[in-house]
């Protein structure tokens, strides 16, 4: 298994997670001190040259993120780890908060730091709720030994943490549904503009991480050799964090650096399919990510290629289904969960969710005609085009790819009276 | 103001920076598509229908909530932007209670409308219609979640204007609904039946109780002696059914339509404000000269009245134990005019036609009544007395300019206010300075307390003394006075409150479209019908001076305060409406 690294996850098994004098003892709270040193725009600067992308999903460059947030003027501003993870498949956060808890706390502070924001936040998953005494017990000792509080290390830079779960809706992962669910409102995006960049969480600029992209901050502020920039592949520099599941031997997290080909994470890393069956399709970045075929195994896995192929890294995770499941019921079991998930709030989600569910039925039941299938093309596309969050822009990219990938699936039989 | 420079459809337009798309797009005479946005309102962007394309823009952007900016090319009329409004409005029907022929909101429906604009004839969807109850449990309003569209309009008048939060978004995805909290009936919510809900519902989903078949069979009863009353802002509404300008007065035609209908007489409740006046003014200067309870707060708005009764019951006693004009001319309706007239009371049926849902949830109180029937029968709205007039055919425009009848039908200019925020304020300070003073009020029109600020305050001078007088429209605004009082910090010793926007003008059973745009015309109309009256102070009212010599005695007197007053109960537990006579009304 030589095709993992060892980066983000370098301090995991190498600390008590629940001692703070442990995780100090390799290392721990170094990259603070050197963080308080620099400007928040150098700090920012850092972080661009080792373009780093954000790991949530949607692959914002995380260096002008937070030089963006820096810049924005306001009296209180705020830092969100988004630890909500819950996209489907994806389980690479929950190994961070468990293996090196502390590392997510220092890198907290450091971006705290560096958008002068006085508070962080921390938006665990309702799921991970066994994971809520880890972090109130890093952060609780963070504050003793002076990491957290008022005046840290002696700099005059204040920060808090705080710990908050919502009630497990997996659109709270969306930053405005996740600021109304902190404030104690129902998960429901909010429009934008206002951005939350500007206008977020109590109304204050807001800075939105993930969980990975804010535990590479120290990291990389410690990395002096560039070790981080020895990784990758094009443009896709460092290494990943993935989550593989589905039909294979040896489902997991690993890191990888960008451009291991999917066939090595396929068949070395996750150890083949179960019962060394054929692959019926792989899908990228969770339930809300697009599917390929086999034909997809060789493709390196960056943000570049994937692209290429179709498909995007989005949260991370792959999933791979053999041919026990045919594509339409992996479809329908993906409608499912998004027409639970939906917040309602809007017309192209709450409406498209309900109708691709019945039209999918319809595929199952092998009753649908050339105009069910242009419906849903229509309403997929109308559901990406005007949705007011990200969830109703993405809940049919699964169906779309196959659509595009798997043709014949949706072909209607020429003897079918058609409708 | 800083300006930005815009191309619509190509269009070139410089607009003030801040605008949206869809405000730009109305500058140009291009009406975008919406249901969700309101003008009145704050944005929601939830029905996604008026979604256009800029350019640079990967995905299409909700006029309604996007800013321009400098430079932005929008198209309003591309095929991708009329495809997916078009599909959404199809998403929309497809879950929408399809009943319009007998829909309360048939050809006045913003839904319906859109329909017919985009020439939807039809779709490859199946009805996912969720037939869930109908809420009909109270006298004034009726929720079908059938009709409902999602918008949340209704969500946010209860909030932004009232406050109150009695109607709100309940689970998610298709099964999201728009509720009352655990899904109870209206009454047994902090709902105050203001109606504002009713009036910004995009569909038929929120509606007045209708009770205009109650009226069409009574008048169709030889043996009833059908009476109305008609409310001050009632006359500066109607016409908006009917295609004339907003805030046109249309006093007369309306007088001739209920003629027409079969009204055995047309009564205006402006008399009943007067002596709403007459009562209140010296309840007013009894309660100065014997410290009693100060300050007093009207009581002439039922929403406001509910209000207090569900959430300041240890407060009840600033309350004006006046009854409200329509409940005064309902009483004397039922012991005065049949002492007048000869008429039996058995035979007489009051009708009022009001701004207003509330008022159908008053006149069923049991405390407004005698002798087994209630002062006021029947209560439509001024949506409701539209319908009527339409269903009789009658070319309302082209009407002949009729009279009120006599004795129940004069009104001061001081009682046509009534219908604006601070117009009982105004009326009362007119008639309680004379009256405190003896002398003259020469100049009649208190500027001071008119406006439509949420509140106002003024302090007047009755030459040996000056009180501090307040006024507040919307609950939001009554609150913050309210709390005042509860913290003991409230100077003011009359406050006038209505419940609604505006006042009535701005009612709940006005017609839809109600905007605030329109509320400034009807309010421009009533101060207008004010000065050209020649009597504009209650209690120069000659019929008002006969009904004290004849009938009540002198204000306050006992006869007075058996009719004309009332009690207020703190509602402590959930509203039960079991006992009001409401049925009753229907065997009439």
């Amino acid at each position: 298994m030589s095709k993992t690294v060892r980066f983000i996850t370098k301090n995991f098994g190498k600390y008590d997670v629940s001692s703070i004098g442990s995780y100090m003892e390799c290392g721990g709270f170094d990259a603070l001190k050197k963080a308080i040193t620099l400007s928040g725009e150098e700090i920012a600067a850092i972080v661009a040259e080792a373009k780093i992308k954000g790991r949530g999903g949607a692959a914002y460059d995380m260096g002008r993120k937070l030089a963006q947030a820096k810049s924005v003027i306001a009296e209180k501003k705020v830092v969100i780890c988004n630890a909500d993870e819950g996209e489907p498949c994806t389980f690479k956060d929950r190994m961070l908060l468990e293996n090196d808890p502390f590392n997510l706390i220092e890198s907290m502070i450091i971006a705290g730091y560096t958008v002068d924001a006085e508070d962080g936040y921390i938006y665990l998953r309702e799921e991970y709720c066994h994971l809520r005494p880890l972090l109130l017990n890093a952060i609780r000792q963070a504050r003793t030994y002076g990491f957290l509080g008022t005046n840290i290390l002696g700099k005059g830079f204040n920060f808090e943490i705080h710990l908050y779960s919502g009630a497990g809706a997996y659109v709270c992962g969306e930053g405005t549904a996740l600021i109304e669910s902190i404030e104690g409102k129902a998960g429901r995006p909010r429009m934008k503009p206002p951005f939350i960049k500007q206008c977020g969480l109590y109304n204050r600029p807001t800075c939105v991480n993930n969980v990975e992209s804010l535990s590479l901050l120290s990291h990389i502020l410690l990395d002096e050799n560039k070790e981080y920039q020895t990784y990758g592949m094009g443009d896709s520099i460092g290494t990943k964090l993935i989550s593989v599941a589905g039909n294979v031997k040896n489902p997991g997290v690993f890191e990888i650096p960008f451009g291991t080909t999917v066939r090595e994470i396929v068949y070395d890393l996750a150890g083949g399919i179960d019962g060394d069956r054929p692959i019926r399709l792989l899908q990228f970045g969770g339930a809300s990510g697009k599917i390929a075929s086999s034909k997809i195994l060789d493709t390196p896995y960056t943000y570049e290629d994937l692209k290429r192929s179709g498909v995007t890294v989005g949260s991370g995770a792959i999933l791979i289904i053999d041919d026990r499941t045919s594509l339409i019921e992996f479809l329908q079991s993906t409608q499912e969960f998004f027409s639970h998930e939906s917040c309602g709030q809007c017309t192209p989600c709450r409406e498209g969710n309900r109708h691709m569910k019945l039209f999918l039925q319809k595929l199952a039941d092998g009753t649908h005609t050339e105009k069910d299938i242009a419906s849903m093309k229509k309403i997929a596309k109308l559901m990406a085009m005007s949705s007011l969050c990200g969830l109703g822009e993405t809940a049919q990219s699964a169906l779309v790819s196959a659509i595009n990938q798997f043709e014949d699936v949706f072909h209607v039989k020429s003897s079918e009276v058609q409708g | 103001m800083e300006m930005v420079n815009v191309k619509i459809n190509n269009i070139p337009l410089t607009v003030e920076k801040g605008t949206k798309i869809l405000e730009a797009a109305k500058k140009i005479n291009i009406d975008i598509p919406h249901l969700c946005y309101h003008p009145d309102q704050s944005i929601k962007a939830h029905c996604r229908i008026c979604t256009v394309e800029v350019v640079g823009s990967r995905k299409l952007l909700a006029a309604c909530s996007t800013e321009v900016w400098e430079g932005m090319e929008i198209h309003t009329d591309t095929k991708l932007v009329r495809d997916t409004q078009v599909g959404i409005l199809e998403l929309i029907l497809a879950t929408h209670e399809q009943n319009c022929l007998t829909c309360s909101r048939n050809q006045n429906c913003d839904l319906q409308k859109l329909c017919s604009r985009f020439n939807v004839l039809n779709s490859n969807l199946p009805d996912v219609t969720e037939h869930l109850p109908i809420h009909n449990t109270n006298p004034s309003i009726i929720r079908d979640p059938a009709k409902c569209v999602k918008c949340g309009r209704c969500i946010k008048a209860c909030k932004e204007v009232q406050g109150i939060s009695a109607l709100t978004y309940a689970g998610r995805s298709d099964k999201i609904t728009v509720t009352t909290a655990y899904n109870k009936p209206m009454e047994e919510t902090d709902c105050i039946l203001c109606g504002q809900c009713s009036v910004v519902c995009p569909t038929g989903a929120i509606v007045e109780k209708d009770d205009t078949q109650k009226v069409l069979d009574v008048l169709q009863n030889p043996k009833k002696h059908v009476i109305v009353q008609v409310a001050p802002s009632v006359r500066v509404a109607l016409g908006d059914a009917f295609g004339l300008p907003k805030g046109t007065i249309v006093t007369g035609q309306m007088v001739t339509a209920l003629k027409m209908l079969g009204f055995d007489r047309v009564f205006d409740t402006s008399f009943g404000a007067d002596l709403t006046i007459m009562e209140e003014g010296s309840e007013l200067l009894s309660r100065i000269k014997n410290n009693g309870t100060l300050p007093m707060i009207t009581s002439c708005s039922s929403g406001w009245v509910n209000y207090m009764e569900k959430n300041y019951g240890d407060y009840l006693g600033h309350l004006s134990s006046t009854k409200s004009p329509q409940q005064i001319f309902g009483a004397v309706s039922k012991t005065y005019y049949p002492e007048q007239s000869g008429i039996d009371v058995n035979d007489i049926v009051t009708v009022s036609i009001m701004p207003c849902t509330a008022k159908k949830f008053e006149a069923a109180r049991p405390e407004h009544g005698r002798d087994g029937h209630q002062d006021v029968d029947i209560v439509l709205t001024t949506r409701e007395l539209t319908k009527l007039i339409k269903y009789v055919g009658l070319n309302f425009e082209s009407l002949p300019e009729g009279q009120f009848d006599s004795p129940l039908g004069s009104g001061t200019g001081a009682a046509i206010i009534f219908g604006n925020t601070g117009g009982v304020m105004e009326a009362a300070l007119r008639t309680v300075y004379e009256k405190y003073t003896s002398k003259e009020l020469k100049s009649v029109e208190f500027q001071e307390v008119r406006g439509i600020e949420g509140i106002r305050e003024a302090i007047i001078d009755l030459g040996n003394t000056k009180i501090k007088v307040a006024i507040a429209h919307t609950i939001v605004s009554a609150k913050i006075i309210m709390e005042k009082i509860k913290a003991g910090t409230c100077d003011y010793t009359f406050i006038e409150i209505m419940a609604c926007p505006g006042g009535c003008i701005g009612g709940g059973g006005q017609p839809i479209k109600s905007t605030t745009d329109v509320k400034h015309l009807r309010m421009d109309a009533l101060y207008d019908i004010d000065k050209k009256n020649p009597l504009r102070k209650s209690h120069e009212n000659p019929d008002i001076i006969r009904i004290y010599k004849d009938f009540l005695g002198e204000p306050l007197s006992e006869k007075s305060h058996a009719l004309l007053h009332t009690e207020y109960n703190k509602v402590k537990k959930a509203h039960d409406f079991s006992y009001l006579k409401t049925e009753e009304i229907a065997s009439i």
